[in-house]
């Protein structure tokens, strides 16, 4: 039965490679949006820490920076 | 109605969905990839070299349903101003790209056993490599112009003149004579597909469809919160 799966009578090959090939892109896609999510979350994080009281204030007014924070997966302010 | 497609209270969705959206995906391509590799039957003139159609298919149709709506939305850039449709638009093509590449390589694995060859200059395959170029060239547009009405512009424009190539792709099956197949499923008439098939073909186009929503959100939050850490600088 596994021998049959993976043979696939003689296409098992060009099956087992398609289907490897698209489950890797979406991986190495997946990791590099990923990255770019955590390098912009850390980034944001580290402005925050060195705003003064008063631009926090301000900043937090708009709830969007409330909303970043809150799901920042490295920190919650 | 279109202030509901302000980023800022668009956010407050985005950011807590792909959670749940990468937990649809991840049961659905278990459930898919069991159907193609294991379930559903092998076909009598293909063999099992017809499995690959569970990933070559839904690759293309999303790839080219990606194009399609970046252009649609290209058009909202341009004639109603709406800010916003650029940072969509620019959010979904990462996907697409992926997913034309995967069906242009998952294709030409699929050649070698069904037609002797990895390549052939068909109508079909040429305008799907055509559709990757203008992906690449518009990502590199993104990346290449900083003034944001001046790459609105230039993308938008690289969209729909790229919008041209859709209905080449779709109906170069037709109009040509050309080593790959026509469509087996249509929706205006009878589709020429066994359930046994369509039933996983189906499946795996659903989780296709979940990763492209996953990666589309990821990427339009990267871009929301690029924007809001440009608006820290000025306060």
């Amino acid at each position: 039965m596994i021998n049959e799966i993976i043979s696939m009578n003689g296409y098992g090959a060009y099956v087992w490679s398609a289907f490897s090939f698209t489950l890797i892109s979406f991986a190495v896609l997946y990791t590099v949006i990923k990255i770019q999510l955590v390098k912009e979350q850390r980034k944001i994080k580290q402005k925050f820490a060195i705003l003064n009281y008063k631009k926090i204030k301000i900043a937090k007014t708009q709830n969007i920076y409330r909303e970043i924070l809150d799901n920042t997966s490295i920190s919650k302010i | 109605m279109l202030n509901f497609f302000e980023p800022n209270r668009i956010f407050a969705i985005t950011s807590k969905a792909p959670k749940y959206v990468f937990f649809i995906f991840i049961l659905v391509l278990i459930i898919g990839l069991v159907e193609a590799l294991v379930i559903s039957p092998e076909d009598y003139i293909q063999s099992h070299s017809v499995r690959i159609m569970y990933v070559h298919v839904p690759a293309a149709w999303i790839s080219i349903g990606i194009f399609s709506i970046i252009s649609i939305l290209s058009f909202g850039i341009l004639l109603l101003k709406i800010k916003n449709f650029s940072l969509v638009a620019k959010s979904l093509a990462p996907s697409g790209l992926v997913f034309n590449i995967i069906a242009l390589v998952t294709g030409s694995i699929w050649g070698k056993p069904t037609w002797g060859t990895w390549w052939a200059w068909d109508a079909r395959i040429t305008s799907m490599l055509i559709l990757l170029l203008f992906y690449l060239i518009y990502i590199l547009a993104w990346r290449i112009f900083e003034n944001t009405n001046q790459v609105n512009k230039i993308t938008s424009f690289i969209a729909i003149l790229g919008l041209i190539n859709v209905p080449i792709i779709k109906f170069s099956v037709d109009w040509w004579s050309t080593l790959h197949q026509p469509a087996s499923i249509n929706l205006l008439s009878e589709t020429s597909i066994h359930s046994s098939m369509l039933i996983p073909l189906s499946i795996m186009t659903a989780a296709f469809t979940l990763f492209a929503l996953l990666i589309f959100l990821m990427k339009y939050n990267t871009e929301l919160i690029k924007i809001k850490n440009k608006g820290l600088d000025r306060l």
